[in-house]
């Protein structure tokens, strides 16, 4: 495709689009087709065709918009309507030229919509993934054409650098810095890699990102390759994404036959493939060097570092490996320029940041929102707070690698340095809220229980320290834990943490740590009933053996 | 080959106050030893790959916020490297006392008790009791092959076995499945040992098992002694012929 015909394609879009009368869009993410919300695409394309509406109402699946929890969502024209099922599609068809329908109605001007700020998921909800005309129309690769057609590698790099971004898979490294060093890396062969492996528990924005808006993760690779000096990318993604899967094979073949990615894009001299690699479902694969070791076709265990794979990574190449989110960044950070993001955000944590809001919460779904934001504004204003009157009691972010926010804490701003600081971590973006009935030790156990399944048997700390601080929790949480096996607890969070391989050991202990520094009184409670009931049993020990006496 | 041959270039670094010079590519462990400082290793071993498994050879590096694996750490100019405080002490008791009880090491019945690595790093440790909970694992014996035995129960899957088979033998017979505790060594698809067809019989996994999970047929109490001086040779050999 040449640089004119993109801006043809765009501006041919958008008159058909322009050339409806109507709009309806009907959320097909896994979450709302879970609720049949494909079935009611049909229906409601049906309907408009049974009336010979078709020339008149555009009728198209999209992304998520957000508010999972009332799915299947609906948008038609600027009217949003939730928990829509297919026999309400004759009414919502009637509504275009009258009333809306009152009884599905979601009001767009609650907190959940109005404090969130869309950015990276501008096009979540807005564009058909599977149509590459339609993510045309609404602006796709206009940032990879920019790039192409005036900028130098250098530039780019320097763009993304002044910008701030930091990289949304969890421990939130510059990104320019780890572009600049790919690209200074001695060799002629590179490659990128994009990180969609999302093992943590709770965790959906990169699913969403990938089945919502494939073109956009696509783009950003491009960029990234042009920057640093690469020519083969690969999506590395969990096979229990079949969706995901599906969008991005889809979306890759599209952008081939359109010549966006491929050979001498845009009449430059760029070349750029892609392919995807299905993972098969290990949290640590996840892990960077694993995952190098799983495309290669090896067990996905991770090796030391150093070497560091912006020098040694696939195949032995420079490989710069990022997160789904971190790439979806990339285009509104080129179109719009590094200032306008920089803007967004703390000193330190720029940008925006997607949450997945899971548990005990009124509106669990996706959320797009400045970095910054104090966590109380988000579980209470945007999340709607905790249902069933019970009382707000932590918010867990980072997943098995993060720690539990306690109430008092809530004052804290989401960014980078002050999660670390409350003893917890940015991660990947799962929050899972937990309300009064939930027992500290009982989500350790849990977490724990989740990284000594995960733990790939390489290293011995982590391999048998995440199995030993999963029994001692077990005994503390089954009242059979003394002082001493919580001392013995604390010993071993310290160790795995500083003597594991790879991350996966390193933070395993973090949500105990956590719990312990806030609700170290739930661990002695418990410790305490396990000492009552064994004085307890004791005594009545006593008794029997004193009753036997009197009887002989 | 496995060890990268050093480029010539002179390094200067300190190891436990010591100064030292060495060329560079050579790793903290390497030259540690050339001078007489011992730093304890399970899965290390020279003419294999590095693995980075066993955790016994952390170090502090002044100025790394991280220990760093003295088998895969390579010495940088004005290096300062601490091999033995008392925290690195501490976390070396506690990994092999993970070792001893994550499975079913019992010395007073084990073919290669008083000739055992594992047994000697406790002793050398001074380890006195295992302060974890054992876990007992129910784990099998596999007698299937005609002249060696896997007992699973005294494996630490450090993976020697693993490489040496493919990268000196050239076989690759032997692999781990699973994971965390469940990991286990296995023979081509998971078959009985004696059953493996890619298997040449040659022995240098039984001669490179620290433990008594790899030993002879028809030893028994305290009769299993390794020959690991096969492995040197093997790669100075190679080294030299390639
Ligand atoms: C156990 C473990 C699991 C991880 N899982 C993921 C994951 O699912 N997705 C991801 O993007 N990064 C994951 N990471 C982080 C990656 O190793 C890597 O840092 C990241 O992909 C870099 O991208 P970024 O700079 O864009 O954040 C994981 C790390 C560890 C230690
Ligand atoms: S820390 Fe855990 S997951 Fe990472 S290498 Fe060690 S055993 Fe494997
Ligand atoms: S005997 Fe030789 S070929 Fe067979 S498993 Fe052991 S090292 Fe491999």
């Amino acid at each position: 495709m040449k640089p004119e015909e993109l801006t043809s394609m765009m501006e041919k879009a958008r008159a058909d689009m322009q050339a409806f009368d109507h709009h309806i869009n009907v959320c097909t993410e896994s979450g709302c087709i879970s609720l049949q919300s494909d079935l009611l695409l049909k229906t409601l394309g049906d309907e408009v065709k049974h009336r010979g509406l078709t020339e008149k109402v555009c009728v198209k699946g999209v992304g998520c918009m957000g508010l999972c929890c009332n799915g299947p969502l609906v948008k038609a024209n600027t009217t949003l309507y939730q928990n829509v099922k297919s026999e309400h599609a004759p009414a919502i068809v009637d509504s275009l030229s009258s009333q809306p329908v009152q009884e599905l109605l979601c009001d767009t001007q609650q907190p959940f919509f109005t404090r969130q700020k869309l950015i990276v998921r501008e096009n979540s909800g807005r564009v058909d993934p599977e149509s590459l005309i339609d993510c045309i129309a609404h602006g796709a690769y206009q940032a990879l054409l920019k790039v192409l057609t005036s900028m130098t590698p250098q530039q780019v790099i320097q763009e993304i650098a002044d910008s701030g971004l930091r990289g949304r898979g969890g421990a939130g490294f510059p990104t320019g810095l780890k572009w600049a060093t790919v690209a200074k890396a001695p060799g002629t062969r590179k490659y990128v890699i994009c990180n969609g492996d999302e093992g943590d528990p709770g965790a959906f924005m990169d699913r969403s990102m990938m089945e919502g808006d494939p073109h956009r993760v696509l783009e950003g690779m491009a960029i990234a390759a042009y920057a640093v000096g690469a020519q083969q990318g690969v999506i590395y993604v969990r096979a229990e994404y079949p969706l995901a899967v599906k969008r991005l094979t889809k979306a890759i073949n599209m952008a081939h036959r359109h010549d966006l990615i491929g050979h001498n894009i845009f009449g430059t001299k760029f070349d750029f493939n892609v392919e995807i690699r299905l993972g098969a479902g290990a949290f640590v694969c996840g892990e960077e060097t694993a995952l190098i070791a799983s495309v290669e076709g090896k067990r996905g265990l991770p090796r030391p570092r150093p070497p560091y794979p912006a020098n040694s990574g696939l195949f032995g190449c420079p490989t710069l490996i990022n997160n789904v989110e971190t790439y979806a960044n990339i285009a509104p950070i080129i179109n719009n320029g590094a200032a306008s993001f920089a803007q967004i955000g703390t000193e330190k944590s720029k940008g925006t940041k997607i949450f997945a809001l899971t548990g005990k919460i009124k509106n669990t779904g996706l959320i797009e929102v400045p970095m910054g934001i104090r966590l109380k504004d988000i579980i209470y204003d945007i999340a709607g707070g905790i249902p069933d009157g019970r009382a707000f009691k932590a918010v867990q972010t980072g997943g098995p690698s993060g720690g539990c926010i306690p109430a008092d804490m809530l004052d804290i701003t989401v960014d980078y340095e002050s999660l670390t600081k409350a003893g917890s971590i940015m991660g990947s973006g799962g929050m899972i809220v937990m309300d009064e009935t939930s027992n500290m030790v009982d989500v350790a156990r849990f977490f724990m229980e989740f990284c000594m399944t995960e733990s790939c048997g390489k290293c011995v700390p982590c391999r048998v320290g995440t199995y030993e601080m999963h029994e001692l929790l077990d005994r503390i949480y089954e009242k059979r834990g003394t002082l001493d096996d919580l001392q013995l607890l604390k010993d071993l969070c310290g160790m795995v943490k500083q003597t594991s391989l790879c991350g996966l050991g390193q933070s395993a202990p973090n949500p105990v740590l956590s719990t312990l520094r806030y609700f170290e009184h739930e661990y002695l409670d418990l410790i305490n009933q396990a000492q009552a009931s064994e004085a307890d049993r004791n005594a009545a020990a006593k008794g029997e053996s004193i009753k036997l006496e009197v009887l002989s | 080959m496995t060890s990268a041959v050093s480029s010539g270039e002179s390094i200067t670094l300190k190891i436990d106050d010591k100064d030292i010079s060495c060329r560079s590519g050579e790793t903290i462990l390497a030259v540690a030893r050339e001078n007489n400082i011992d730093i304890p290793t399970l899965c290390f071993m020279e003419g294999l790959s590095v693995w980075g498994g066993c955790r016994l050879c952390l170090v502090e590096v002044a100025g790394s916020p991280k220990l760093q694996a003295a088998c895969a750490t390579v010495c940088t100019e004005g290096m300062n490297v601490v091999t033995a405080s008392p925290r690195l002490k501490e976390y070396r008791k506690m990994i092999v006392e993970m070792l001893f009880a994550e499975r079913n090491h019992v010395c007073s019945v084990c073919v290669s008790n008083g000739h055992c690595e594992l047994q000697d790093m406790a002793v050398k440790l001074e380890i006195d009791h295992v302060r974890f909970p054992y876990r007992y694992p129910h784990l099998q014996v596999d007698n299937s092959h005609d002249r060696a035995r896997m007992d699973h129960n005294r494996c630490i899957l450090c993976t020697r076995c693993v490489r040496v088979c493919a990268e000196i033998e050239g076989a690759h017979t032997k692999d781990v499945k699973g994971r965390g505790v469940l990991a286990a060594i296995i023979h081509d698809l998971d078959q009985p040992w004696g059953e493996s067809e890619t298997c040449t019989s040659c022995g240098k996994c039984v001669n490179v098992c620290p433990t008594g999970a790899l030993t002879h047929r028809g030893t028994a109490v305290g009769e299993m002694q390794k020959k690991t001086d096969f492995l040197p040779y093997l790669t100075l050999m190679r080294r030299t012929e390639s």
